[in-house]
């Protein structure tokens, strides 16, 4: 059977991804100039984005209920085209500095995103699969691209390794669900006699493994800080962003289809959420290396997270209506986060230097005397991640907590409370350092690190989008909480 | 006929062994097979449900699995390569610069 034209519209944003990358490679040979691909991977990215409106526009089942298109991959679709735009202009300044290839780069973001856009609008397991593999592979690359790095091969072989691991738990998964209910589609997985069935939660239980790696759960999460300090930075905020959100994406989905998903998951997600609390605040308190901070805080979030999906299942089993506020909170903290991480991470891969030496805490004492807005740029991602008002984060954690109390889940928002305040400690500490303790002499006199324009776009970007949500969160909620966001 | 049961414990008991050597193995290449038998009982449970419910979809899927699993094992083995060539080691163990 021939796929219709209407098909081909609702999955066009990641065919123009991976067409921008296949574009790249095969410019590869011929084009020399470096700012030539950097501005072919900007168009792709942006051209994938603005085709996803248009995919939005045809909204429904595409390919025969394969691919979903409607307002909740519309978001998620939105939201890994801009990180993605933002990672290739912050990417082009590192890629120079270190020296590396730019069209292989490029490309392998550009599939990696097509594969996030595949995740966030699969209805089928296999096709979630096949998105789930697209980013992955890629990613594996991406993390060992400074290939004569110790640090960076074994950053790629850990993620290689233990992602493989995940994939197969997941794989597994499918076979399962697929034997006891006899198909993949998660819209046809209605009936009441999967919520009796052991191999299909079995089955779901695996499923729910192998993304947990790829969200960085905890008992799973110990790649995280290893893989997040050794890929080179921009690939690093790629990571802490858009991978992560596309898996939620699915969990979400499924869990929005699957009846049966909400009533087996509950008590799983309770213990996820707050082992991976605990398990990135408290990892994050001893760090002294600011890339493996951060990694450690993104495990963190990743826990606040997965309380709103807690609250979504114990509200899904009253009917979706109820559950609508609970997945508005993941959506919006979601974007506050990718917001705030990519930030984070260019600063840190700017101000890293050569070879990425500068990293340790140390390296970040008395910024913000030798670079004023560096520092303050930092402190209100620093801030937003710690969940102070006029931020982002705030409202993040604010809607996560609502959830979680209107659920009647008040152990877990007690945790929660508790875990912000461990966060709130290494968090500062960094803003302590960067505010209150001299640099050393050689470090004052060496020139102030330089930042091109299209890093300073990318700051401005994140820092503005981080303060207008932090203060108008209504406008993206709005969108949200609309009652058609998972089309039917 | 063999109950389709048997096919499916044998997968299980497969998926375990790769479990099993990827947990216990020290050798990066036989932590790398240990995967390929996992996904390999994937296949062969998949084969087994298509069977049983008497669709052909769990066969099709298997072929993409087959796929991608040879474009996992080309990135991984590209991997492996460069580990090898940067340490002289495939002992995981000794692949240790990152930790706590």
């Amino acid at each position: 059977m021939l796929p219709r034209t209407i098909d081909v519209y609702r999955v066009l944003p990641e065919l123009v991804w991976c067409g921008f990358g296949v574009l790249a490679v095969l410019m590869q040979p011929f084009v020399r100039s470096r700012n030539f691909f950097t501005f072919l991977a900007l168009i792709g990215t942006l051209a994938g984005t603005a085709a996803s409106i248009s995919a939005a526009m045809r909204a429904g089942p595409g390919f025969d209920g394969l691919v979903q298109s409607d307002s909740f991959s519309f978001f998620f679709r939105l939201l890994v085209g801009t990180v993605a735009f933002l990672v290739v202009l912050a990417a082009g300044p590192y890629l120079e500095r270190e020296r590396l290839p730019f069209a292989e780069f490029y490309a392998l973001l550009l599939f990696a995103t097509a594969g996030m856009g595949v995740l966030a609008s699969a209805q089928e397991l296999l096709t979630a699969f096949i998105g789930l593999e697209m980013s992955s592979i890629s990613s594996y690359i991406l993390a060992g691209y400074r290939r004569d790095s110790l640090k960076s091969t074994e950053s790629a072989m850990k993620y290689f390794l233990l992602g493989s691991f995940a994939t197969a738990f997941f794989l597994y998964g499918i076979a399962l669900v697929y034997g006891s209910s006899g198909t993949t589609m998660l819209t046809k997985m209605g009936s009441e006699e999967l919520f009796h069935s052991k191999l299909f939660e079995l089955g779901l239980a695996m499923i729910l493994v192998g993304l947990g790696f790829k969200v960085a759960a905890a008992p799973f999460q110990v790649w995280t800080p290893d893989v997040y300090e050794g890929a080179p930075t921009p690939v690093t905020a790629l990571f802490s962003a858009g991978p992560k959100a596309a898996a939620f994406a699915l969990l979400l989905r499924i869990f929005a289809t699957v009846p049966a998903a909400t009533h087996f998951w509950f008590w799983a997600f309770w213990g996820l959420a707050a082992l991976t609390m605990f398990a990135g605040n408290l990892g994050a308190l001893v760090q002294t290396n600011v890339k493996r901070l951060l990694a450690y805080s993104s495990i963190a979030h990743a826990g606040y997270i997965l309380v709103a999906f807690a609250a979504v299942t114990s509200m899904a089993r009253d009917g979706s209506a109820e559950a609508a506020p609970a997945y508005a909170a993941v959506l919006f903290y979601l974007l506050s986060y990718a917001l705030v991480k990519l930030g984070a991470f260019t600063i840190v891969s700017q101000l890293g230097g050569t070879g990425e030496k500068n990293l340790s805490l140390d390296d970040y004492a008395g910024l913000s005397q030798r670079q004023p807005f560096v520092a303050a740029a930092l402190s209100v991602y620093l801030l937003s991640l710690l969940g102070l008002p006029v931020t982002a984060g705030f409202f993040g954690k604010f809607y996560i907590f609502k959830a979680a109390v209107k659920s009647h889940l008040l152990w877990l928002a007690v945790l929660m409370a508790v875990n912000s305040i461990i966060g709130a400690y290494y968090y500062l500490r960094v803003i302590v350092v960067m505010y209150m303790r001299e640099s050393s002499a050689e470090v004052k006199s060496a020139a102030p690190v330089g930042f091109p324009l299209t890093v300073n776009f990318v700051l401005a970007f994140t820092v503005v989008g981080t303060l207008y949500f932090g203060l108008f969160p209504n406008r993206v909620l709005n969108f949200i909480l609309q009652p058609a966001l998972f089309g039917r | 006929m063999v109950p389709t049961n048997y096919y499916v414990i044998l997968s299980a008991i497969l998926f375990g062994l790769g479990v099993f050597a990827f947990i216990f193995k020290r050798n990066i290449i036989t932590i790398f097979m240990s995967i390929e038998l996992m996904l390999n009982a994937v296949n062969l449970a998949f084969v087994a449900f298509s069977q049983a419910l008497g669709k052909l979809d769990g066969q099709v899927f298997v072929l993409f699995v087959i796929v991608v699993a040879a474009s996992e094992a080309a990135v991984g083995l590209g991997i492996i390569i460069l580990i090898a060539r940067n340490r002289q080691t495939l002992n995981v163990e000794r692949v240790d610069l990152l930790k706590l």
